[in-house]
């Protein structure tokens, strides 16, 4: 198997771990289980056995590399730099290639999901609609009233509970092609309304679009949108991601905005890095890089063009806590930013969860691959957010956010899941003497 | 080894589940490359099969098992060990005491902590903290290395200065010795002369002569107040003068560490914390104790750092400024691999008064050989940790560094000090034991292991090669 990554890849990618350990007790995996091959150093010692010919790549590594969350908290606790987050999509991608894990209906399902649902933006709004068809016209509560969930397969009647509600509208419906700011324009920018985030919460890009607006930034939306490739990225599938990532370059030439931003963490921590998945294509490796540069997470930007911070009624404080996205802390290493646009929001008070960067347990698609696993740190996640004594919760990623309201739920609890940008655009369109701040084109 | 190793090793677990019920054994390929290293560079050997005793009886089970068949036995904790000690030797068994990392009792009438030798050694600090008490050894990976292991190498830490290393807190110790047999040496006495003080034996004795199950700590009321600061210089030999001269003003600060140019950069490319980029070296002095104690020890060291040549002497202002800067030391090693991907750490210590020269004869060396060189440790201690940066793939300058690091030894023992201050012999100092303590010290010791584990089973092959 010459042909796996992890042998071509530059060996001081893997030498950089110097397998001190100091990643061990920050790995949720670790923690669970306390087996070396469930943490990072473990991980990474597999990957060298593997590009050393000590190990072959089997079965049992591709299910490690899908034990793994990918949550990075190693990258934050690792003093020595390794760049986890690279070693694992090769990795994963190599598990891919050699076919270890392959049976009919994983690769069916994968293929359905990732080669073709994820890659036709607008098939994935159809199906989008359907299932928000199936929840309003009663179909699903008379689906599950009847108890025919039964009749799914065991795989799917655990899944189907975390079925996520579909808005009426999706981002297109709401956001114009281009918006422009009442005060004057100070920037303009891109506004990426992701693939969950466009169907589940579309709201989120509208608050997001005002919060910009409110800002002084022009904004363009794309009424159609690909998928950025971060779930083909995070899950293997190398070649597909950079065909995503060439048609999001072309629909959002860098060069023409201030900043391009998103929304969703998840999707941040892989869309800056179109330069490295670029890197060898003549065509695009410019653009890429300037990608790179122009990307920013809403938190970031806000907080890097001083956001203005809303006008305040006296109110009753309101306790509001942050569970941080992985991908934001410790893919992007925002952490900063959005508790800043928390704590200026008037009428809230900021306080902090135990373990806010742990990982709840979302993690992309682990919550349908490792639905165990998942359920544990979900339950973890929910004792500490209750334990804070916060009726709201504010988080930067859809996956986190589904995952939270399905938690509580589950737990009976009345803690509500909001994010920061909501919270802003909501403050905005509260002030005194607030006006609609942004007219359509 | 076998033909094939891993039928040999499933044939080995399959017996020793028969042997030992409920043990869990692991021996997949995956497992076994997963427990072929522990903290330090460019060792890898895999064992036969990992078990997981969740309790004493069981490690005792699986000794019996191991001696009746010679097999040899290697002990481990979380794997942070820096000398090689808990790295496996060929088709041994890997005994993992993660899983029995229990705190078992604080006791504040007698201050004293019991805890299973899998317990980490932050968990035991945060238990006696919990009581109002303080457990002062904080090695480098305290987060995740074990108490068990701290005891199997007598590890160090940033307050040893003042407060000493793991031994100076171990009172008992409960200890399965290689034929399966269950001994507790010690107690909660403050005083205790009945026989030789076995338990004393075991603690550095890196897994060679019985494997540690539980450890019985002392612990000590914690300082009222603590004044932590950061000394600044423009060479490295002004910081050395500093140290030996707080010493000789019979002044014992909790800790004195020293970082040089490299690792203060490689810390603050971690860390981001602040750290002056320009300054050739840095001591981070902390003084604890009674506030006025404090107070006056702190401004006595500030007037004989500024005497010896520090810059600027930058003083913590609240104690989480304290602690990241504490914190961000203990990164030092592992952040010093942004340099280089294979860090072959020293641990070389000598006498205070002899640090001027030690540090020069490092730099020297490492010039002399052109190899990079980061240099850190517990100076007050007289324990210096220079690092080489290099990379195992690179053959020619391999071979530089273990000149460098003979020679540096050689120093070392030439001006009384010794090979290891706080990582232990393990694989990595082995062949420099008999020229630190000489042939007649090493032939002791192998009476005495000798003594205790006559078929030899017990890691074999660490701090010294078994009597021909």
């Amino acid at each position: 198997m010459s042909e796996l990554a992890l042998k071509s890849l530059d060996y001081s990618v893997l030498q950089q771990c110097m397998h001190c350990g100091m990643c061990l007790p920050t790995c949720p995996t670790y923690d669970l289980t306390k087996l070396e091959k469930h943490s990072p150093r473990g991980r990474i010692a597999l990957m060298r056995a593997i590009a050393d010919d000590h190990l072959a790549l089997g079965p049992a590594f591709g299910e490690e590399m899908s034990y793994c969350l990918g949550c990075l908290a190693c990258e934050t606790a690792c003093p020595a730099g390794v760049d986890y987050a690279h070693l694992f999509e090769v990795a994963r991608s190599d598990v891919e290639k050699s076919g270890v894990m392959a049976n009919p209906v994983r690769s069916v399902v994968r293929t359905a999901l990732l080669k073709i649902l994820f890659t036709h933006p607008r098939l994935l709004r159809l199906v989008g609609r359907m299932l928000w068809l199936y929840q309003v016209t009663g179909a699903q509560w008379l689906f599950r009233r009847l108890g025919l969930t039964r009749l799914l397969p065991a795989k799917l009647r655990e899944l189907e509970p975390m079925t996520p509600t579909v808005l009426p509208k999706f981002s297109h419906q709401l956001i114009a092609p281009v918006e422009q700011p009442t005060g004057g324009r100070r920037y303009r920018v891109g506004l990426l309304t992701g693939c969950v985030q466009d169907l589940v919460f579309a709201d989120i890009n509208r608050d997001t679009a005002d919060v910009l607006l409110a800002n002084g930034c022009e904004v363009v939306t794309p009424p159609v949108q690909p998928c950025c490739g971060s779930i083909h990225g995070h899950n293997g599938e190398h070649a597909v991601a950079q065909v995503m990532a060439r048609r999001m370059i072309d629909l959002f030439d860098p060069f023409t905005f201030d900043a391009i931003i998103t929304n969703a963490a998840g999707c941040g921590s892989h869309l800056k890095h179109y330069g490295r998945l670029l890197a060898d294509d003549r065509d695009y490796a410019v653009r890429a890089r300037e990608w790179d540069r122009k990307l920013k997470d809403i938190n970031e930007w806000l907080v890097e063009i001083g956001f203005r911070v809303p006008a305040s009624e006296a109110a009753e404080p309101q306790k509001v806590t942050y569970h941080e996205a992985c991908h934001l802390c410790h893919g992007q290493k925002i952490t900063k930013q959005p508790r800043e646009i928390l704590r200026a929001i008037p009428g809230l008070e900021l306080t902090e969860l135990p373990e806010s960067n742990w990982c709840c347990g979302s993690a992309g698609v682990y919550n349908i691959t490792q639905p165990a696993t998942a359920a544990v740190l979900q339950e973890r996640k929910v004792a500490r957010i209750e334990s804070t004594g916060a009726p709201v919760v504010a988080t930067c990623n859809p996956g986190c956010h589904l995952q939270l309201v399905n938690g509580l739920r589950q737990a009976d609890s009345k803690v509500r899941v909001t994010q920061p940008v909501s919270l802003l655009a909501q403050a905005y369109r509260t002030e005194p003497g607030a006006t609609n701040s942004h007219e359509q084109k | 080894m076998t033909a094939n190793p891993s039928a040999s090793a499933s044939f080995l677990s399959q017996q020793l589940r028969g042997f030992v019920p409920g043990l869990e054994v692991h021996d997949s390929p995956e497992q076994r490359a997963a427990y072929a290293y522990d903290g330090t560079a460019a060792l890898r050997a895999e064992p036969a099969a990992v078990v997981f005793p969740v309790d004493t009886a069981q490690v005792s089970s699986v000794l019996k098992f191991a001696a009746a068949r010679r097999i040899p036995v290697v002990t481990r904790g979380s794997g942070t060990g820096l000398s090689g000690g808990s790295v496996p030797v060929d088709g041994c068994l890997v005994l993992c005491l993660t899983k029995m990392n229990r705190i078992i009792e604080v006791d504040a009438e007698n201050l004293t902590l019991l805890a299973e030798a899998g317990a980490v050694t932050a968990d035991v600090a945060a238990a006696a903290a919990g009581v109002g008490l303080f457990y002062p050894p904080d090695p480098g990976s305290m987060k995740i290395s074990t108490i068990g292991g701290n005891v199997a190498e007598n590890s160090g830490g940033l307050r040893g200065l003042k407060y000493g290393v793991t031994r100076d807190y171990i009172m008992g110790l409960e200890v399965v010795l290689p034929d399966g047999e269950v001994m507790w040496t010690g107690n909660k006495c403050v005083k205790d002369v009945a026989g030789y003080t076995l338990r004393d034996l075991f603690i550095g004795s890196e897994g060679t002569l019985g494997i540690i199950t539980k450890v019985l700590l002392k612990l000590i009321p914690p300082p009222a107040a603590r004044k932590t600061m950061l000394a600044v210089y423009d060479n490295m030999e002004n910081a050395a003068k500093t140290v030996s001269a707080i010493i000789k003003a019979k002044i014992i600060p909790c800790t004195l560490e020293f970082l040089d140019k490299v690792t203060i950069n490689c810390v603050e490319d971690y860390a981001g914390i602040g750290l002056p980029r320009e300054a050739e070296a840095l001591l981070l002095i902390e003084s604890d104790g009674h506030p006025a104690a404090v107070e006056e020890e702190a401004a006595a060291m500030v007037a004989i750092a500024k005497a010896n040549g520090a810059g600027e002497v930058k003083i913590a202002a609240t104690a989480e400024e304290a602690a990241s800067l504490a914190a961000a030391r203990r990164t030092a090693f592992s952040a010093l691999a942004r340099v280089g991907p294979t860090t072959i750490l020293e641990d070389a210590t000598v006498p205070r008064n002899r640090l001027p020269e030690m540090v020069r004869c490092i730099q020297e060396t490492a010039r002399r050989h052109n190899l990079k060189i980061g240099t850190f440790g517990h100076m007050g201690d007289g324990n210096l940790h220079p690092t080489f940066l290099t990379n195992e793939k690179n053959q020619e300058e391999m071979h530089r560094v273990e000149l460098a690091m003979k020679e540096i030894f050689a120093r070392a023992i030439e001006l009384g000090g010794t090979i290891t201050g706080e990582h232990g012999v393990g694989l990595a100092k082995k062949e420099f034991l008999s020229a630190a303590v000489g042939e007649l010290n090493v032939g002791v010791m192998r009476s005495i292991k000798s003594a205790f584990d006559p078929q030899g089973i017990l890691n074999p092959g660490k701090i010294f090669d078994p009597r021909p």
